[in-house]
């Protein structure tokens, strides 16, 4: 039977996505990928956490339980460079990015998959909410999780930038799953995480303070600058670009007597633009650096639901090329506060299609 | 499995096992208590401690009985500069200490004191003459260890004992890697203090202890009653303690055959490194090193994933020191001898015992070869 690497966070799904491989059958090796703390800053934990010490020590309990063999990988390198760096500079240039996308594509696929066959792995597994499957054009992609609106815990939009090949060593053994699902089989199975919380936060910013964490990263102090309208006339005063995200409406710290909005932020002039919620919808999204999934490249039939946040409801648009790396995605109803640096990810039929970065 | 990490742990004799096996069932009596069955653990524990003493060229009331290497460290270096009543004491050390020593100057230096941490040469030697010329009026101790975990490099410590006699301060070594594998005179050496664990020569973990020459003024680390003659408190770990004392008698009477069998067993693998592994790079002093010790850098090999795919295989190394969470970061001890990242995390450490045979060195090695060319 194959050998499956499974990427264990110490949580419950890829607790669950490690015991259901075993049951199948498979040569089953757990890892945790030790990707940012230092051993020694990690006395303080937050529940449920994805990488630190007690995530080791779950995980490792959870091997026992299963009895597979248990390893800790260390990242912290490659999680550096790939998705702090990247993410420090993205809120710098004024951009939202997504930490996750970065991860799964250049740490957890590209650097675990790696070493995964070195060690003699035909696969590599994940907890994540999203099936792998084959088309009839022979191309590999993925099937969103199973569920209704209210109960899928799909996360096929932060997986669109994958590749072929390394979608063809991917195994994802819960995506069939609902949450509920996955928590009762970890019941069953006697696993010490069922009732573990789901960890919401960026894994390396456990308190969710960006802002604070990019000032303590970089050693500056957000510079701070003008609020303006969208004439350019000035509307008070913001505390640095980097606290503020597009279709942001809470803690501006701004009155005008009316309800506004981040609208655009200006890197170049340091300043941040506001406007009514109206001024925020549009109907067409530039999206570049194109990752093709389930065809390999624009297909005939351009019609997709497109979702441009991880929880973004995804909408019906039609997509057109305009170059060779970009699409023009517009909506069918305008659709609100695209954001660059985020991704628009597109479906048919329930299976990714492909996706890029909002421009 | 072949297990070839016994820098990290060793596997507990037969006669270890069955010494505490008899202490737990029969000799459960607290040591403290006047009726026979505590005066037999008390016995028991006197014993150990004869034979812990003798291995050690000490007298048996300059031992005193810890939970393992780094109480022992801990102990001697706050010990050592509270006793100094100057808040700006001078300690000097080294940078290829154990974390036990390095995290404690780390803590002293937060409560005021000054540290000087020498660097060793490329084969992970201090001299003696370094050690003299750090040497300041408020020096009030000197911290090398006997011989390096990792790269088994053995420091004169003969010869930094004499500076330190010399220059009436106060000399701790931490013997944790060598004692039991090489001769170690407290004595002879002029140590003042040396910190020691069972389990790295046959013991069991969970018990070691701190020499202490006599005359040696420092106060107590653990307060409470009154065991080890006032200055450790806690009911003696006596099963751990009789073990200690069994592996120390052992060690006493067979040092000798099992350190030349482990030299022959460590040349023959060093040997078989380079004809099958052509560009590896011993790491650490050839000669005066510790008998069972090879730390091999293999370039551009990832050492951390060596050590898995070994272990798939069924051989147990390490790629380093231990550590708690497994993964593994460049190691000290490689930085300071001047080896880059990349030559650090492609090193993988081989530590034998005379149990191990050359068949088994044979199988790691040509493992290891493998292994090296999958990763390259």
């Amino acid at each position: 039977m194959a050998t499956v690497v499974v990427g264990m966070s110490g949580g419950v799904d890829s607790s669950v996505a490690a015991y259901l491989l075993k049951q199948q059958g498979y040569d089953v090796i757990g890892v945790t990928m030790q990707i940012w703390q230092n051993e020694d800053a990690c006395s303080v934990e937050k529940k449920g956490g994805c990488c630190g010490v007690s995530a080791v020590e779950d995980a490792r309990r959870v091997a026992d339980v299963i009895g597979i063999p248990y390893y800790v990988m260390n990242f912290k390198k490659e999680f550096r460079e790939k998705v702090m760096d990247y993410f420090v500079a993205e809120y710098q240039a004024g951009r939202t990015p997504n930490p996750c996308i970065a991860c799964n594509r250049y740490v957890k696929w590209e650097s675990l998959l790696q070493k995964s066959l070195a060690l003699g792995a035909d696969y590599i597994a994940t907890g994540h909410y999203a099936t792998v499957v084959r088309l009839p054009n022979g191309r590999f992609t993925l099937h969103t999780a199973a569920g209704d609106e209210k109960t899928s815990k799909d996360q096929t939009y932060a997986l669109y930038n994958l590749t072929q090949d390394q979608l063809s060593h991917t195994i994802m053994p819960i995506g069939a799953y609902t949450k509920d699902r996955v928590r009762a089989i970890a019941e069953e199975a006697g696993l010490p995480v069922a009732h573990k919380p789901d960890s919401e936060e960026i894994c390396f910013i456990p308190d969710n303070d960006y802002a604070s964490f990019i000032e303590k990263d970089t050693g500056k102090k957000a510079e701070p600058g003008n609020f303006v309208d969208e004439e350019g006339r000035v509307l008070g005063r913001h505390r640095g670009i980097i606290r503020y995200t597009i279709g942001q409406r809470k803690h501006l710290g701004i009155a005008l007597g009316h309800p506004v909005f981040v609208k655009e932020i200006r890197p170049d002039t340091n300043e941040v633009v506001l406007s009514e919620n109206a001024d925020l919808f549009s109907r067409t999204v530039t999206v570049r650096n194109l990752n093709w999934m389930a065809e390999p490249d624009l297909p005939e039939n351009n019609r997709v639901m497109a979702k441009i946040r991880y929880n973004h409801r995804a909408a019906s648009a039609i997509i057109e090329k305009t170059d060779a790396d970009t699409v023009l995605c517009t909506f069918d109803e305008p659709a609100r506060a695209a954001a660059p640096g985020q991704a628009a990810v597109f479906y048919q039929n329930g299976c990714l299609l492909g996706g890029g970065t909002i421009e | 499995m072949i297990y070839l990490d016994n820098a990290a742990t060793t596997r507990p004799e037969e006669s270890v096992v069955r010494v505490m096996e008899e202490s737990l069932r029969d000799e459960y009596g607290n040591p403290s208590s006047v009726y026979r069955a505590g005066a037999a653990a008390r016995s028991l524990v006197d014993r150990s401690r004869d034979a812990v003493a003798r291995l050690a060229g000490a007298l048996s009331d300059e031992i005193y009985f810890t939970s393992g290497g780094s109480e022992a460290d801990n102990w001697a270096l706050t010990a050592a500069y509270e006793a100094s009543g100057n808040p700006h004491a001078h300690i000097i050390t080294t940078a290829i200490e154990h974390h036990a020593v390095l995290r404690t100057c780390d803590y002293l230096k937060k409560r005021g004191a000054e540290l000087t941490i020498l660097e060793p040469d490329s084969e992970g030697r201090i001299s003696a003459e370094s050690v003299e010329r750090a040497i300041r009026p408020e020096t009030v101790l000197i911290s090398v260890m006997t011989a390096n975990n990792e790269i088994g490099t053995i420091e004169p410590v003969g010869e930094i004992g004499d500076v330190a006699r010399r220059h009436g301060i106060l000399f701790h070594t931490d013997a944790v890697q060598a004692f039991g594998h090489i001769p170690v005179d407290v004595r002879k050496m002029n140590i003042d203090m040396m910190s020691v664990s069972a389990h790295k020569f046959g013991g069991p973990k969970g018990v070691g202890m701190l020499f202490i020459r006599r005359g040696v003024r420092i106060g107590s680390f653990i307060r409470g009653g009154a065991q080890e003659r006032g200055r450790r408190a806690g009911t003696e770990n006596v099963p751990g303690i009789a073990g200690f004392g069994e592996a120390a008698g052992l060690a006493c009477s067979g040092m000798e055959k099992y350190a030349s069998e482990e030299k022959e067993l460590r040349d023959y693998g060093i040997g078989l490194i380079h004809s099958l592994i052509p560009d590896a790079e011993i790491n650490g002093d050839l000669t005066e090193r510790l008998p069972g010790n090879i730390s091999v850098t293999i370039p551009g090999m990832d050492g951390a994933l060596a050590v898995m795919m070994m272990d798939r295989r069924g051989i147990a190394v390490s790629s380093g020191s231990a550590c708690s969470s497994g993964s593994t970061d460049p190691s000290h001890v490689m930085k300071a001898i001047g080896r880059s990242d990349r030559q650090a995390l492609g090193t993988v450490r081989i530590s034998l015992s005379h149990h191990n045979t050359r068949e088994e060195i044979e199988t790691a090695v040509k493992i290891l070869a493998d292994v090296a060319d999958t990763l390259r």
